[in-house]
């Protein structure tokens, strides 16, 4: 009896529709959470897995030996290969692709790769302008891991202790 | 407005310069309700976008300001396309029927003393009237479109519009057994002194019923089955698009802001100051807290405002529960409601006067 009556009033006084207005009329004067992209952005790990790059010596060298590890640990094949044995008795890639489209950045390959070639970079803003584009060859992961090398040295140095 | 008219007068023929005069009175009031409605889809995404945390739209102008002027741009250039097997002429005719009743209502609304189009004697009746049209449009483009979801929401703002203009007939029944007269006019200038002289006081049930059927009326959330997103894609618009589209949304906001108006109107004392006569002789002060256009302005964004508050909080109606609200509780209670008052009236105990 007591509990229909309480549930009467309440209907009527529109109790519940009150402490729910209530509730968003609070959060009208709240901070807002959204980040204003371009202009703001949010902190990033050292650990950051985005475009891909192959990493030189200091003298220049190469790193990679085509050990092919990456391509067999890659998940989703996206990673072809091929190799060949220069005069100098080295072992080198003549052929180093990844296709974006395919890859997931589960960052398999930098964790299998024994000489630190390839490696993921904390760069995300990247596009592609032609159908095709998306498969990156070894040229133009060298020439990306040359024009970041500093910030991925750092980024790794600082993420080294934790490895 | 007198001194246009002489003026007029001194070189038109009389019947020419009355109609020059009326055309103007006609723009003065359609360009600020346009641009009132244009801001208030602006107003609509910002405050939704604050109360979830978001910021909203800021990106075109300063602040986001020339939001609704891009979006209006957009809707212009974009094609409208037909469905091929869409009745052509009721396809095109559907938006305008929607838009002209809401539009039409304007001229009987004061918005001062004295500042009214058409100082209709049955303004009140007028509005009901043709504020009930405005399902025409919207039944008709559902017919019209030959698209499932389109039909089956008109079918639901059929029903959910003529059962909720009964609880809102009612509710005015009651505004006008208190002030004693259709004219909008008159309702207004009979809640005068201040404060506790407006209606919503001895009305507040009514007031409650009227502003919950005028949300439904409108097909505003959380009554919005007619655009029921998650079931029925966008409702009775689906098949619109590009400026048959705009005027489908002009319509639907220009019936908002028409029913705040109302509201501020009929229960809150329209233009007339909540602090009466207080400040009259104050040079200053007069000025601000008088009755004025102002006040109409601030009580009209504040039942705008909750609407889109409404929006932000409440979840949608079931339809079978908006059918039982509307005939099993809005509408009992208007009666109780209007029993009550004319027992006051018969036995000399009106303490609104």
């Amino acid at each position: 009896m007591f509990r229909s009556m309480t549930h009467f009033v309440k209907s009527f006084t529109l109790f519940e529709l009150f402490k729910g207005l209530s509730i968003t009329g609070k959060y009208l004067f709240k901070r807002k959470v959204t980040i204003q992209y371009p202009e703001q952005k949010t902190p990033m790990s050292p650990r950051f897995r985005g475009h891909h790059a192959l990493r030189r010596y200091p003298n220049g060298q190469e790193r990679c030996i085509a050990c092919k590890l990456c391509e067999a640990v890659c998940p989703a094949l996206a990673i072809d290969i091929e190799m060949e044995e220069r005069p100098d008795g080295t072992r080198r890639t003549t052929k180093y692709d990844i296709d974006f489209f395919k890859c997931i950045y589960c960052g398999f390959c930098e964790e299998a790769c024994p000489v630190d070639a390839i490696v993921e970079t904390h760069i995300f803003e990247y596009h592609f302008e032609e159908r095709g584009k998306n498969v990156i060859t070894k040229e133009e992961l060298l020439a990306f891991g040359d024009k970041h090398e500093a910030e991925i040295a750092k980024r790794k140095a600082a993420d080294a202790p934790y490895k | 407005m007198e001194t246009l008219t002489t003026f007029l007068n001194s070189f038109l023929p009389e019947g020419l310069s009355a109609f020059i005069v009326i055309m103007l009175k006609i723009v003065a009031i359609m360009l600020p309700l346009i641009l009132a409605v244009a801001y208030t889809t602006f107003a609509e995404r910002k405050v939704i976008g604050y109360m979830q945390s978001r910021m909203g739209p800021n990106r075109v102008g300063p602040k986001g300001w020339l939001q609704p002027i891009a979006d209006t741009v957009k809707l212009m250039f974009k094609e409208i396309i037909t469905p091929t097997k869409s009745s052509k002429v009721v396809f095109f005719i559907a938006p305008m029927l929607a838009l002209a009743p809401a539009l039409a209502v304007w001229s009987v609304i004061p918005f001062w003393d004295g500042g009214v189009l058409a100082n209709v004697n049955a303004g009140l009746l007028l509005i009901l009237a043709v504020n009930s049209l405005d399902v025409f449009g919207i039944i008709l483009a559902g017919w019209a479109s030959n698209s499932k979801y389109a039909i089956l929401s008109s079918l639901r703002v059929g029903a959910q519009v003529v059962s909720y203009e009964i609880a809102m007939g009612f509710a005015l029944v009651g505004v006008l057994m208190v002030s004693g007269s259709l004219n909008l006019t008159e309702i207004v200038k009979a809640q005068g002194g201040g404060l506790l002289g407006w209606n919503v006081f001895p009305l507040c049930g009514l007031f409650v019923v009227f502003f919950i059927s005028g949300v439904a009326e409108t097909n505003r959330a959380p009554f919005d089955v007619a655009e029921g997103e998650s079931e029925i894609v966008a409702g009775f618009h689906v098949e619109y698009s590009g400026m048959a589209f705009a005027l489908f949304f002009l319509a639907e906001y220009a019936s908002m802001i028409l029913i705040s108006t109302l509201t501020a109107l009929l229960f809150f004392g329209g233009w007339l100051s909540p602090f009466g006569n207080t400040f009259a002789d104050t040079p200053i002060l007069s000025f601000i807290f008088g009755d004025g256009f102002h006040w109409l302005l601030l009580k009209t964004m504040f039942f705008l405002f909750c609407y889109l508050w409404f929006r932000a909080t409440f979840p949608r109606y079931r339809y079978d529960q908006i059918m039982r609200l509307g005939w099993k509780i809005l509408i009992p209670v208007t009666l109780v409601w209007i029993f009550g008052i004319g027992i006051a009236i018969a036995y000399g105990w009106q303490p609104w006067l």
